[in-house]
């Protein structure tokens, strides 16, 4: 797993409380990590502080999976 | 009880008699506090009064940009918002069919639109901190209604609801929202009462007098305590029994 990979892992376990074996790219967060939709509006905020960039909310819609949002960070991350 | 040491408060319309009396209690309880309004020589003295943990924001609630500069202004001042009191408020009174649509449009910008930006603004910053309180100043009118004040009432009223939905989707988070519902207060508002008018209301009122912006600041103190933190969504009626709902 890629370097980014491990920090949106760690972000996501950390906020959802799930085992990190659970944590792979396919895992939806709604659908296999049980949040609900705050819990991905708060994902979306912790990515933004980690990584210094903005998620627009067009974006952010897209980003449904643990993958969806290392490949959106892999583009889009500035730290 | 209720200490505030090491909290930090934003709160609107502290050069007024309410605000300023909340402002003082959080302070007065140990609360680092950011008190604006739009008058900055008001604010300053104010300030000057309080003396340390005291940090002054100017700001017309009017204007759309003004209103989200604020909170990021209070978090860059005190590093983050844990009270937002949300208690700036204006009145366009008149008859209904009277009223006009800019006074129906500049009451509902500054009492419900810049509450609904405000809290926005600071909720994003106190469900991070899984902390946060959210204290909106409605008006027993926003629940009964008054003559000549549809637009004052809906706004308030339009806060309740605003209120209830944030206390419900945050609750989780150890953010709570709540309102304050003063009766009739002794302020500069109802200081320009005749002494008719305040007989007519305070025959309506069963202690008798008129309320003190302190009677309010204590609910304030309340709500903004980690005593309160099982308390959400609840609008807190501070009246002398004018209404008992």
């Amino acid at each position: 797993m890629s370097e980014i990979g491990e920090r949106v892992k760690k972000i996501v376990v950390e906020h959802l409380g799930v085992e990190p074996e659970k944590v792979v790219d396919s895992a939806s967060f709604i659908d296999d990590l049980g949040a609900d939709s705050l819990d991905t509006v708060e994902l979306v905020m912790a990515f933004e502080e980690e990584f210094g960039c903005e998620i627009p909310d067009d974006a952010a819609e897209t980003i449904l999976t643990v993958g969806d949002a290392t490949k959106f960070l892999e583009k889009n991350a500035k730290s | 009880m209720f200490d505030l040491t090491g909290k930090t408060a934003l709160v609107t319309g502290a050069t007024g008699g309410i605000g300023g009396a909340i402002a003082q209690a959080l302070h007065a309880q140990g609360a680092t506090v950011a008190i604006s309004g739009t008058r900055r020589e008001v604010l300053d003295g104010f300030a000057a009064k309080l003396g340390e943990r005291v940090h002054v924001l100017p700001c017309n609630l009017s204007s759309k940009d003004d209103v989200e500069a604020l909170v990021p202004a209070a978090e860059a001042a005190m590093g983050q918002v844990d009270i937002l009191i949300a208690n700036a408020g204006i009145t366009r009174d008149n008859l209904f069919v009277q009223l006009r649509d800019e006074d129906w449009d500049d009451v509902i910008a500054v009492n419900l639109t810049a509450t609904f930006r405000l809290a926005r603004a600071a909720t994003k910053l106190m469900m991070r901190k899984r902390f946060g309180r959210i204290i909106a100043i409605t008006s027993i009118v926003g629940v009964t209604g008054n003559p000549g004040q549809a637009n004052y009432t809906a706004s308030k009223a339009g806060i309740i609801g605003l209120i209830k939905t944030l206390g419900a989707e945050y609750a989780k988070r150890g953010v709570t929202a709540n309102c304050i519902a003063p009766g009739f207060i002794k302020t500069p508002m109802t200081d320009a009462l005749n002494e008719k008018q305040r007989d007519t209301i305070l025959a309506k009122v069963p202690a008798a007098r008129l309320g003190t912006p302190e009677d309010i600041a204590a609910a304030a103190v309340y709500l903004a305590s980690n005593e309160a933190s099982y308390v959400t969504g609840q609008t807190i009626h501070v009246n002398g029994g004018m209404a008992m709902i």
